[in-house]
């Protein structure tokens, strides 16, 4: 298959990793953080951590927009498809997400109208063919799904498409890093920046962090090979002492970004002056809400929000795992309390979430890999 | 045990405390499992079960036949290479056939909404007979129920199958060793891929085609060729093979190690999970086996099914080893590995 098998080829791979272990110094502990909950679950999907020597450590990011989402939004959407009989539409990575009540599929079980997309085009469509409907859509993902929620807004106003909304919860990955940065716990050597998100912002976002943080980026693909490659030009600069911005993923990612994207996001979208994440809590900034031109596609402003609070349960340590503090399998609950199957915190619902993806992938593996080596000798 | 004393152990032994029924609970994964164990064995079967294989052995009268039933609820009711009709006979036969027998006779319910065209109807019932002719597999009785208009997906159908035990083949999880070979009859994920792609919610094309088939003439051979050495075998519907294989893990304690550069993958379905985040081994089949065999008959069975039409493809995926206990693991291609567990739920594309 083409831009996937040579991005997978053993041999290349088996280079690049010769090449890892060249360049790091045995004496040195490395901590890179990825960024993008896609880089996460690609690197447990292909067992890329039994490839890289054991002083490269990887941290898992915030950028897995399931994960950062607080439960209030979702108690909140939720409470607008109950009380209002509105149609409540999502990507499918949403419909098992917990709320206080119960994941959207848990409500769907019991009779509110909830429904799967594929786009935000899909959702404007149902719209379209339900005039009797109101249809909601609840739009996560950062600047990477931003785009097409701007885009089918702009079409539903042009076309006067009235029983159609959108519950924004778009959050913008910047201040996510930075916050992460910020806290005084975090102790990081370099990062893997977004592929996705980059290809709509491009890579001159993250120069401060080269800038003003002193610590090397490289915006990285999401197959074997692409995350190797990253980690290799991270050791370089590392080696050179430098810190500077690097494009690894040139093959989709423009440095300037997607200036069509960036344009209709800047049409339809405004900041919001603080939002909250959860695990991080209210970052300034960090999150997008419709301008007031498309105030009469805006869930939030059509319908009464109950603006519900949740605190996670103490027990629960997420945001200490989403900032890299505790490996997933350090937290209380990991693997008893809280599984893929009865997630508690959010990082065990999305598969590119950090705990769901080690429990599937890596949980167990250890005893595996033992055995496999033992029986080898 | 007196009576009181039986409905307490009865009792105790429900574990299934969902407060209602979700779709995941229909979806072959965990959660299906936890309903089956959990609410309908300790409540029908007394709580005593044997490792719930695809059918039952059931002997009376000095002889032994194996029974098995199924649901078919499928939406859109044709779809390429195959239609509801067609997917009830061989749904149920290949039960038996992974159970080591040979399907000798059917029942079949349908249940139909008000409302069905008649065509449509029509031709499931001539797919049906077409699919049992192939089997050589009569269908004995019946029975026609019609819902209101609304009630159903335009028509469900339950198929009961009884069939003969191959001689020579017992399937059994407790009877997998250390070093048994894992042997897969063909390429996966074709028939779960096919239905999401004609249900057109996706945009996306590819030719594929539902891989749904009559399994024996294969199963047949298999046992021609490594009869005593066969441990176990499954057909790798909802959950797909990782599911099934999850299953085997559990019921042998033992650990099942595959090979990801063995596992034969299509490009069309390759592609389509790359896009949609989903991985193959939970891909519905609907026309394909897993057996577990003896090391010293893997080379006989392996030529046996490839030179059976429709087995060219087979091929040796993996084998059980003693770790990871109960457990899935792949080896990637590179060096790396994973644990692969059961689906949970219903495969849920990734999009943001």
């Amino acid at each position: 298959m083409r831009f996937v098998d040579e991005f997978r080829d053993p041999e290349l791979i088996a280079k690049a990793s010769d090449e890892i272990r060249r360049l790091s110094d045995p004496n040195r502990h490395y901590r890179f953080m990825e960024v993008c909950g896609g880089h996460t679950h690609a690197i447990y999907r292909f067992g890329l951590k039994d490839i890289l020597p054991s002083n490269i450590e990887l941290i898992h990011g915030p950028g897995c927009p399931v994960c950062v989402l607080p439960m209030g939004r979702i108690d909140d959407g939720l409470a607008v498809a109950k009380d209002a009989n509105v149609v409540f539409t999502a990507f499918g990575d949403m419909m098992r997400v917990p709320g206080t009540h119960g994941s959207p599929l848990e409500h769907k079980a019991r009779g509110v109208d909830v429904r799967i997309v594929y786009s935000p085009a899909d959702a404007l469509q149902l719209a379209r063919r339900n005039p009797d409907k109101q249809i909601m859509f609840f739009a996560i993902g950062f600047e990477t799904t931003a785009p097409s929620t701007a885009l089918t807004l702009m079409r539903a106003k042009a076309e006067g498409v009235k029983n159609f909304s959108v519950f924004c919860n778009h959050v913008t990955i910047v201040p996510g890093i930075r916050a992460i940065l910020d806290s005084p716990d975090m102790r990081l050597d370099a990062f893997i920046g977004p592929g996705h998100v980059s290809t709509v912002i491009g890579c001159r976002p993250y120069e401060w962090i080269a800038r003003t943080e002193n610590k090397p980026v490289v915006t990285s693909g999401f197959e074997p090979l692409d995350l190797l490659q990253s980690i290799v030009m991270l050791l370089r600069q590392l080696k050179a002492g430098e810190a500077k911005v690097e494009n690894q993923y040139k093959r989709v990612v423009p440095w300037e970004g997607n200036r069509a994207a960036l344009k209709v996001l800047a049409e339809v979208f405004q900041l919001r002056p603080y939002f909250e994440w959860r695990g991080l809590g209210f970052i300034s900034q960090s999150a997008l809400k419709l301008r007031d031109e498309y105030a009469e596609w805006d869930a939030e402003r059509r319908y009464p929000i109950p603006g519900t609070r949740v605190t996670d349960p103490k027990a629960a340590q997420c945001g200490e795992v989403l900032k890299g503090v505790l490996k997933p399998a350090q937290c209380k609950l990991f693997g008893n309390k809280c599984t893929p199957e009865h997630p508690i915190g959010a990082l065990m619902v999305s598969s590119e979430g950090s705990c769901a993806a080690y429990y599937n992938y890596e949980h167990r593996k250890a005893a595996a890999m033992a055995s496999s080596a033992g029986s080898a000798a | 045990m007196n009576g009181s004393a039986a409905a307490a152990a009865v009792a105790s032994s429900i574990r299934f405390s969902d407060p209602q029924i979700a779709m995941a609970h229909g979806a072959g994964g965990k959660a299906s499992r936890r309903l089956v164990e959990g609410l309908f064995v300790p409540l029908l079967s007394g709580g005593l079960r044997e490792a719930l294989g695809d059918a039952a052995r059931v002997s009376f009268g000095g002889s032994t036949v194996a029974i098995t039933t199924d649901s078919f609820v499928v939406r859109p009711l044709r779809f390429p290479g195959g239609s509801i009709g067609e997917l009830a006979v061989n749904g149920t036969m290949n039960d038996l056939a992974v159970s080591g027998a040979k399907g000798e006779a059917m029942v079949a319910t349908f249940v139909l909404e008000e409302g069905l065209a008649t065509s449509v109807l029509e031709a499931e019932i001539r797919a049906m007979a077409a699919a049992l002719c192939a089997a050589d597999v009569a269908l004995v009785a019946g029975d026609t129920k019609v819902v209101e208009r609304g009630k159903a997906d335009g028509m469900y159908i339950t198929t009961t199958g009884i069939g003969s035990p191959l001689s020579q083949v017992c399937v059994d999880p407790r009877s997998v060793r250390r070093g048994d070979k894992i042997l897969l009859s063909g390429p996966i994920g074709d028939h779960g891929i096919t239905i999401l792609l004609a249900r057109g919610d996706l945009d996306l094309e590819a030719e594929l085609a539902s891989d749904t088939r009559c399994i024996l003439p294969l199963v047949e051979a298999l046992a021609r060729a490594a009869g005593p050495g066969i441990r176990w075998m499954r057909d790798p519907t909802r959950g797909g093979v990782a599911t099934v294989l999850n299953e085997l893990a559990r019921d042998c304690g033992l650990g099942v190690v595959l090979e990801e550069k063995e596992l034969p993958v299509r490009d069309q379905v390759r592609g389509a999970c790359e896009l949609l985040g989903l991985d193959p081994l939970h891909i519905a089949n609907e026309g394909q086996f897993v057996a577990v065999v003896a090391p010293e008959y893997a080379d006989a069975a392996l030529n046996a099914l490839r030179s059976t039409p429709g087995g060219e493809d087979a091929c040796a995926i993996g084998e059980v080893r003693s770790e990871p206990a109960c457990a899935v693991l792949v080896m990637t291609n590179y060096g790396g590995s994973r644990i692969v567990d059961m689906l949970i739920g219903d495969p849920l594309p990734r999009i943001c």
